[in-house]
């Protein structure tokens, strides 16, 4: 039942164009970027090379080992460890987002994808025709591609500010991609770290409930009949539980 | 090849309030009932368990309890100069599937409308002259008044074991309660909630500034209780899991522990799940409905013969089902011909998010779905609305319906997205902070809309239902009008900062807003200009009868459930007492 194609883009030939039907060709040379450059790089530290055994990131089942590295910078940067609570990659957030691509949302489940395909007005809402997970994989390259003709550099690989500049231009639109609209991507990204930061740790992010107790959410089981009342107005200092508690 | 079933007597579209209330009701009448739902089963156990329905991101974020958008969604634009695309994920509202309907998921806020909210046409005109209503505003009244409803208000209530204060018994004005409510003859069934932190600083502002607070009516059972009907309710346990999930106590009202189970103890109801109504089947005339044409989870196509049809399903699967099937004639906005489509509505609002200090705890989290404190002084038409430019109002309430923190993590203005110091102001806010909103009418225009997309498919090959929609002047005057008073209410509380919205033209479809999708098969005193009559039968159709908010002709600023509640007691009686016993039109065109 696929719908005619024409006036917008097919969803098949999109994907085509940005490189994600076929071999994800953006992401290869990115390997090569001088890892040597980086001097964030530890000596011993297995350095992935193209075509080679490289060692892929055991922990991630989604997520390729540049991508790995993207996210978790990207992380730090969004959510960065410090003296008032835990970081975005220390709870476990890049591990939580890897689970949710790798699953029934990355594969777009719930989500209506057939063409054509518009770009539609900001009020229509989400019209690419990549599921999650070829979205974050097609931006991803892109954000990494930018930072290449920009900084001779990955994303990964550059300082604080740097990546805190890049990702404001990817979320303001300053920063145009190659193949699909920043902000999207954007808003993606974001909404998908705030649910691995606050949700229940059973899906890998929130650590610990490290989230919950920084904020003082006592968690998923509360039953607060008994004591709506008596603590009304007060604190209710309780160590957060959570599902699998 | 569709196989054809043998025949029933009355087919039902949808197994959610409206038509369990039917299905219940009819029951007694020993005729052959059949309820096709397009969603699966289900029970508060073990469907709805605690810990397991206290997961944030598999019902909040993903949406379980929804329906699946690959399969149901519709194309949206603001206006009929732009070429609508599809929903392609769900966001500004989120209507349910599986037995029970959105009747499942709901905070519970059980609300009747103000008598105004019943015939808002001929009270403007009476009130401020037929020039207040401006060009391309077309409200009209129900058919059926305040008074004529109330036994069914009532009857809702009782069923759902309403938690709440009257304000207004028999005509004598009850402190505490909503003053400006209509009279009604008896008290909610169960006593209000227990108010929480956020409440009574609500209150206490609400009352120094001259007006009536009241604890707003919910379906969150605050005692436990048996109803009418002898469904039992738990207490409600302040779990902060309301909206969006299913109550594991039994203290949240739905169809699946009231009526749906009380219908289906007869053995003349039938309930079949996983079967998707495709169309309703019509006779050469057009005049007549011959049945419906189903699949079932394998996909199989059956043709259900039935005398009656009654859809019941969600506002926007109900009109989507009248145009495929050609019951009643399609609304065209360029003539004002037409009426399966007209007067689409949904919900204005706005305002504000107070911030306090670190020695306000608020403890937002213990909560329950329908636990808040309003008041109903800008509402309908309470107030002068005709000074302030508009037609319409709001409520303005502090809600504490949990506090769930992926969705909830306010800030104050003025921070930054992500970051350190978004972090810092997260952990400083979370626990010390209110809103205090509005929940503000919607008036129906010429060029809100629904029809068939020219495009769009659903996977079962029939052309997406299109929206076409847009906030007005009159609602952005409005909206702008109660952020004002909701701030001013907050602002007397002396907080530290404050965040003030207002809903705004374009709407967009991104960001939910409210699961209160209005109209489209209105009811009305006139074929030209409704769909249905005061019983909710078609006019051209009159063995087919659409129950639900689609009836209603524009939106209040209140919850619709109560409404809907009401005129599916109210059509069930009309069936009962007066169809049955001489099937045809109810009322002469």
């Amino acid at each position: 039942m696929a719908a005619p194609e024409k006036p917008g883009v097919g969803r098949r030939r999109f994907l085509k164009s940005v490189g994600v039907a076929g071999a994800a060709s953006a992401v290869a040379p990115l390997a090569t970027i001088a890892e040597a450059q980086s001097p964030a790089t530890p000596p011993g530290q297995p350095m992935p090379m193209p075509g080679m055994n490289a060692p892929a990131a055991p922990a991630y089942r989604f997520f390729n080992d540049i991508e790995a590295k993207f996210i978790e910078a990207a992380l730090d940067t969004l959510i960065p460890k410090d003296a008032v609570g835990p970081g975005a990659v220390e709870v476990g957030v890049a591990t939580f987002l890897d689970n949710q691509l790798a699953g029934a949302f990355g594969q777009g489940a719930r989500m209506y994808l057939e063409g054509p395909f518009l770009e539609g007005a900001p009020t229509q809402g989400y019209q690419l025709p990549l599921t999650p997970a070829e979205l974050y994989r097609v931006a991803i390259a892109d954000v990494n591609g930018y930072c290449a003709k920009t900084y001779k550099k990955r994303f990964d690989q550059l300082g604080a500010a740097e990546r805190k500049t890049v990702l404001e231009g990817v979320e303001g639109g300053k920063i145009k991609l190659d193949s699909v609209p920043g902000g999207t991507f954007f808003a993606m990204l974001y909404g998908n770290v705030m649910e691995g930061y606050f949700g229940d740790p059973m899906y890998g992010g929130n650590r610990n409930k490290a989230v919950w107790k920084m904020i003082g959410f006592p968690g998923a089981i509360g039953m607060y009949a008994e004591v709506i009342a008596e603590y009304r107005g007060k604190p209710y200092p309780v160590e957060p539980q959570g599902i699998e508690d | 090849m569709a196989t054809k079933l043998p025949p029933v007597d009355i087919i039902l579209v949808g197994f959610g309030w409206t038509g369990g209330i039917l299905a219940k009701e009819l029951a007694t009448t020993g005729l052959k009932i059949l309820a096709l739902e397009r969603g699966g089963p289900r029970d508060t156990y073990p469907d709805f368990a605690a810990p397991g329905m206290h997961d944030e991101l598999r019902y909040a974020q993903r949406h379980e309890l929804m329906v699946d958008v690959s399969r149901d969604t519709l194309t949206f634009r603001n206006n009929p100069k732009q070429t609508a695309l599809p929903m392609r994920q769900l966001g500004s509202f989120l209507p349910g599937t599986g037995v029970g309907g959105a009747g499942v998921h709901w905070n519970g806020v059980t609300w009747r409308w103000l008598p105004w909210d019943h015939e808002p046409l001929k009270r403007t005109v009476e009130r401020y002259g037929k020039n207040a209503i401006p060009e391309g505003m077309q409200i009209q009244d129900w058919g059926v008044t305040y008074d004529e409803l109330e036994p069914y208000y009532e009857k809702f209530e009782y069923v759902c074991g309403v938690s709440g204060k009257a304000g207004n018994l028999k005509g004598e004005k009850v402190a505490g309660g909503n003053v400006f409510e209509g009279a009604r003859k008896r008290d909610y069934p169960n006593p209000p909630l227990i108010q929480t932190q956020a409440g009574m600083m609500f209150e206490k502002a609400a009352k120094e500034m001259g007006y009536h607070p009241f604890p707003h009516p919910a379906s969150n059972a605050s005692k436990p209780y048996v109803n009418p009907d002898g469904s039992a309710f738990g207490a409600c346990h302040y779990c902060g899991f309301c909206e969006r999930f299913g109550c594991e106590a039994q203290a949240k009202a739905s169809p699946h522990m009231t009526v749906i189970p009380l219908a289906l103890k007869h053995e003349n109801v039938q309930l079949r799940t996983n079967a998707r109504v495709l169309r309703v089947t019509m006779d050469s005339t057009g005049k007549r409905a011959t049945g419906v044409t189903y699949l079932d989870a394998r996909g199989q196509e059956f043709e259900q013969p039935a005398d009656l049809i009654l859809l019941t399903a969600y506002q926007l699967n109900n009109v989507h089902l009248m145009l495929l099937s050609g019951i009643g004639k399609p609304y065209d906005p360029a003539s004002g011909q037409g009426v399966v489509g007209r007067n689409y509505s949904y919900q204005a609002g706005g305002g504000c998010t107070a911030f306090f200090d670190e020695s306000v705890h608020m403890n937002q989290f213990m909560g329950a779905g329908a636990l808040a404190t309003g008041i109903g002084d800008f509402d309908g038409d309470s107030f002068d609305h005709g000074r302030q430019g508009f037609i319409g109002g709001g409520t303005i309430s502090t809600s504490s319906s949990g506090a769930r923190p992926i969705g909830y993590h306010p800030v104050p203005p003025g921070t930054p997205r992500w970051g350190s110091a978004w972090k810092q102001a997260v952990a400083k806010h979370y626990n010390h902070t209110l809103n205090v909103g509005s929940s503000g009418s919607n008036m129906s225009y010429r060029d809100n809309y629904l029809d068939l997309d020219p495009t769009y498919k659903d996977p079962f090959g029939r052309p997406l239902m299109r929206m076409t929609f847009d906030f007005k002047e009159n609602e952005i005057k409005q909206t702008a009008f109660m952020a004002e008073q909701c701030a001013k209410i907050a602002q007397s509380m002396n907080p530290i900062a404050i965040n003030k919205t207002a809903r705004a033209a374009p709407y967009s479809i991104v960001p939910y807003q409210s699961t209160h999708n209005i109209g489209g098969a209105v009811m009305g005193t006139d074929p030209r200009t409704s769909a249905v009559n005061r019983y909710l039968q078609v006019w051209d159709v009159p063995n087919v009868f659409v129950v639900g908010a689609s009836a209603f002709p524009q939106n209040a600023s209140k919850n619709p459930t109560g409404p809907v509640g009401a005129m599916a007691y109210w059509t069930a009686e009309a069936i009962r007492e007066k169809y049955l016993k001489s099937p045809g039109p109810l009322v002469s065109a």
